[in-house]
């Protein structure tokens, strides 16, 4: 059996007096994707903010390729190849989208870790950008990557923001609802993509509210309910458990819905 | 984009030569390329024209200078505000140090004038920025009414203690040789500035500085450090309040208190508006305006203050865009109404 | 002894003078950086009234505070109403409402000395050997009386409640039918009245000077600042903290320094507490 490449163990975290994540504890493989579902307000984005550093833990462990990375500022975390996108999508409107990439590529990890090396003159780095972005589903020829950010529609910024954490060529990604408000035939281009990912070896965790989509994904899901984990294993280990289906469906009825 | 009215709407369209001289096809024509140079170049002409134009009036050759300073610190300012993010509204604290630390090492430690303004520009960005750290992590409002705080304590502190002159300032710094090394030399630093700037920030690391604008959260989970770049957005800025400030200091042949009065806080910011924020060429058109009218209202005291504290605000309320972006949107398209 | 008592004077000051900041920002969230302005210029109306008109002083003073008031509603509802939710604009044009108010008046002729308004009540007192004016014992007492009677309003009355609503969360309170530019326009007079009633108590005590608009500003910016942005009990705390701190750095290092440590204090605060002594966790996130 492989090490994990990420540990989380006994995580905790209270936002005056009310405790948004109780004891969270999980493990992730490499090349894994692992689902994070839960209601609202059980503590899922609080998890990945703990994680990625945006919200220091108040007390636990959270291991990463054998480091201890809570209480690490977020850009010292993302350097290490841990990075993540945001629920809210902002880009960086005033610039192309192409150019949205160029302000990652400025990290350090990039710089070490990047094909673009080459003295970084400016045109290797706009080359991997756009290249970057029709991997994901920028049309070259449409001149879509050339586009002022302002003017994407959702579905683009959603690529946009995944693009974003691309560029900086992480080893995990945690992504914040990806596949919220995107229409349909969205959400299923964007589950190759996805795919796509997992291929080349980026380990993910989807925090989603998208169950079926989610499920054909995911090989491990946990929920979360009131910030501690209820369950974990196989989605269909965790469909069957009685008590994610309490309380996360509220009764058995709604399975069919998923 | 237009503006509703009953039964038709104003319509913008590109006029043809912006559309053509648009990329690679500007070079096809002469006209085109001075459709593209001609703004740029009557900008660099007419500054450096100007003091030949002003010729033997040694009162607007003072006025030009002191243009060229306020210019210097709006620029910095307009880069701070819309390509950095952070609004500082003490200018007067770069004037005040740049002032303060080329009159000691010209004074104290014999400097030549070419060697000390130099030095106060670097020292003193960097004396800037170290004061301002602390307070890089704070946002939007709250960096701005500490950053307001910060000359008046400064003046506060060398009023207090009694240092470096007390009130009476440090008197006795070399001055320019001559008029015209005293205007070219602004005028020239203003320019390489200005376009240094506009460079600076649509490519390489300036596109950082528009990412912690746009999205600081993103920036941090790109792995970059944002206080450094915010550090090096404030150096950039504070030097050129410093450069300026070191020139006042010499062609006054004094630095005192009264250089971190409010005026250099003020007047930046009103040029700024005025001109057009995030244009960087707005702010010194601004500069152009607003400091000959407050020198021709200076007979009438204080009043200069209130009168362009009125102009600041009409322009922020009615006309936000500033003279700059409105004169560019006129350059570039023209306009006709369209039934619907 | 004397420094306790001139402690709370001069805290009592400063929380007259921080009040009407503390009261728009808390409901509107709109930094008013017109206050000092607004301040000096019900003294100076007052001033005008009671000796170029020659009103007696109860009428004098009931109009400027009305004035005052109106003008404060006026800049809302003409002004600022334009850019609302800009919040740099926000601060930069009150701002320079202020300067043309303040540098205005000081065109107009307002220098120091000249105007200055009458003690309420002449004489002083012994308090425990210490010689206190009686105008200084009632700035204490009508500071007390003018925080509790803003505290009765906001939390008893329609009108508070609605702009306490307002403060919370604007959007939901547009939903129950609050109309927020209203509310803000009342806040803006209620704040603007705060500043004019601490004008004319305070103002006796000193003259009717330009400096003193921008002093008040500072003042009330460093208090708010220090109290957490919009928190009553922070701001009345802070104006302790810093009231008490300024008479001891009078005391012992000379008056020079008494500005230097509200400024002080406003930098340190930011840095070390950026959601000041009571702030909340939500303004942490808006600062930080």
């Amino acid at each position: 059996m492989a090490e994990p490449i990420l540990s989380v163990s006994d995580v905790n975290k209270t936002f005056g007096g009310v405790k948004a994540l109780t004891e969270v504890s999980f493990e992730l493989m490499p090349g894994d994707i692992l689902g994070v579902i839960g209601p609202n307000g059980s503590g899922k984005t609080t998890l990945v903010n703990a994680i990625s550093g945006f919200v220091k833990a108040d007390s636990g462990q959270v291991i990463y390729k054998g480091k201890d990375i809570v209480g690490m500022p977020p850009h010292k975390i993302a350097d290490q190849g841990l990075t993540r996108t945001f629920q809210v999508m902002r880009p960086y409107f005033s610039l192309p989208a192409y150019k949205n990439l160029i302000v990652p590529m400025f990290s350090r990890r990039a710089r070490r870790t990047g094909g673009w090396r080459g003295g970084g003159r400016m045109g290797s780095r706009d080359t991997v950008a756009v290249d970057i972005l029709e991997e994901i589903g920028f049309e070259r020829e449409s001149y879509v990557p050339y586009k002022m950010a302002s003017s994407l529609p959702t579905g683009y910024l959603k690529r946009l923001e995944l693009a974003r954490c691309l560029a900086l060529r992480p080893e995990i990604i945690i992504c914040d609802e990806v596949f919220s408000g995107l229409s349909m035939s969205e959400m299923a281009s964007m589950v190759p993509l996805m795919e796509k990912l997992q291929m080349e070896g980026i380990t993910l965790i989807m925090v989603e509210h998208r169950l079926r989509e989610l499920f054909r994904l995911a090989n491990r899901v946990i929920v979360l309910n009131f910030g501690a984990k209820i369950a974990e294993g196989t989605p269909d280990e965790v469909m069957d458990n009685k008590e994610v289906k309490e309380a996360y469906f509220g009764s058995e009825e709604v399975y069919s819905y998923v | 984009m237009a503006k509703q009215h009953e039964g038709r709407r104003r319509e913008r369209l590109d006029r043809g030569i912006k559309v053509r001289s648009d990329g690679v096809y500007a070079v096809s024509s002469w006209r085109e390329m001075m459709f593209l140079v001609g703004p740029r170049l009557l900008l660099i002409v007419g500054l450096l024209a100007m003091p030949l134009i002003l010729g033997g009036v040694p009162y607007w050759q003072k006025v030009l200078t002191i243009i060229c300073i306020y210019a210097l610190l709006a620029i910095g300012f307009d880069f701070l505000a819309h390509y950095v993010g952070l609004v500082s509204l003490g200018g007067a604290l770069y004037i005040g140090v740049g002032a303060y630390v080329s009159a000691l090492l010209n004074t104290e430690f014999g400097v030549p004038i070419w060697a000390s303004i130099p030095m106060a520009t670097v020292l003193g960005g960097g004396i800037c920025t170290l004061l301002l750290w602390p307070c890089l992590p704070l946002r939007g409002v709250y960096f701005a009414i500490v950053s307001l705080m910060f000359p008046l304590l400064a003046a506060r502190f060398i009023e207090a203690l009694d240092i470096f002159g007390g009130t009476d300032g440090i008197m006795g710094l070399d001055g320019f040789p001559n008029k015209w090394s005293e205007m070219y030399v602004l005028i020239i630093c203003l320019l390489l500035a200005l376009f240094g700037l506009r460079r600076l920030v649509n490519e390489d690391m300036g596109l950082v500085f528009r990412g912690v604008k746009d999205n600081d959260q993103a920036v941090k989970a790109s792995g970059i450090n944002i206080t450094y770049y915010k550090a090096v957005g404030v150096f950039l800025a504070s030097s050129l309040g410093c450069l300026g400030g070191a020139a006042l200091a010499h062609i006054y042949m004094w630095a005192g208190i009264s250089q971190f009065a409010l005026d250099f806080s003020i007047i930046p910011i009103a040029a700024t508006v005025v001109g057009g924020g995030g244009t960087l060429a707005g702010p010194v058109i601004g500069c152009l305006i607003l400091v000959p009218v407050s020198e021709l209202l200076r007979d009438f005291g204080t009043l200069r203050i209130a009168v362009y504290a009125l102009i600041l605000m009409a322009f922020i309320v009615f006309k936000s865009e500033g003279l700059m972006s409105y004169g560019a949107r006129k350059y570039n398209q023209f306009e006709h109404w369209v039934e619907i | 002894m004397d420094i306790i008592i001139y402690g709370i004077i001069n805290s009592a000051t400063l929380a007259l003078m921080a009040l009407g900041f503390t009261l728009v920002y808390g409901v509107s969230r709109l930094p008013n950086f017109a206050h000092g302005a607004l301040y000096v210029l019900a003294g100076y109306i007052c001033w005008i009234l009671l000796h170029k008109v020659g009103l007696p002083y109860v009428l004098a003073a009931a109009l400027s505070l009305a004035f005052v008031a109106a003008v404060g509603g006026a800049m809302y509802s003409f002004i600022l109403v334009r850019i609302r939710g800009m919040s740099i604009s926000e601060i930069i044009a009150s701002y320079a409402i202020g300067l043309a108010i303040l540098e205005g008046l000081r065109w107009g002729g307002l220098k120091g000395g000249t105007f200055t308004l009458d003690y309420f009540v002449e004489g002083s007192v012994d308090i425990a050997g210490v010689s206190v004016d009686y105008q200084r014992i009632l700035v204490v007492i009508l500071g007390t009386l003018l925080v509790g009677l803003l505290y009765f309003f906001v939390n008893r009355t329609r009108l508070g409640l609605a702009l306490k609503g307002m403060a919370q969360d604007e959007r939901a309170a547009l939903t129950l039918g609050i109309d927020s530019d209203r509310m803000a326009v009342a806040s803006m007079a209620l704040g603007s009245l705060s500043a004019a009633v601490a004008a004319l108590i305070l103002l006796p005590l000193g003259s009717i000077v330009v400096e003193a608009g921008y002093h008040v500003l500072i003042m009330a910016v460093a208090v708010c600042i220090v109290g957490g942005l919009g928190s009553w009990t922070g701001a009345i705390l802070a104006a302790f903290v810093i009231g008490f701190a300024q008479i001891l750095t009078t005391a012992y290092l000379g008056a020079h320094f008494s500005v230097v440590v509200a400024l002080m204090a406003i930098i340190l605060t930011l840095i070390l507490r950026p959601s000041g002594l009571f702030g909340k966790q939500k303004e942490l996130e808006e600062r930080v």
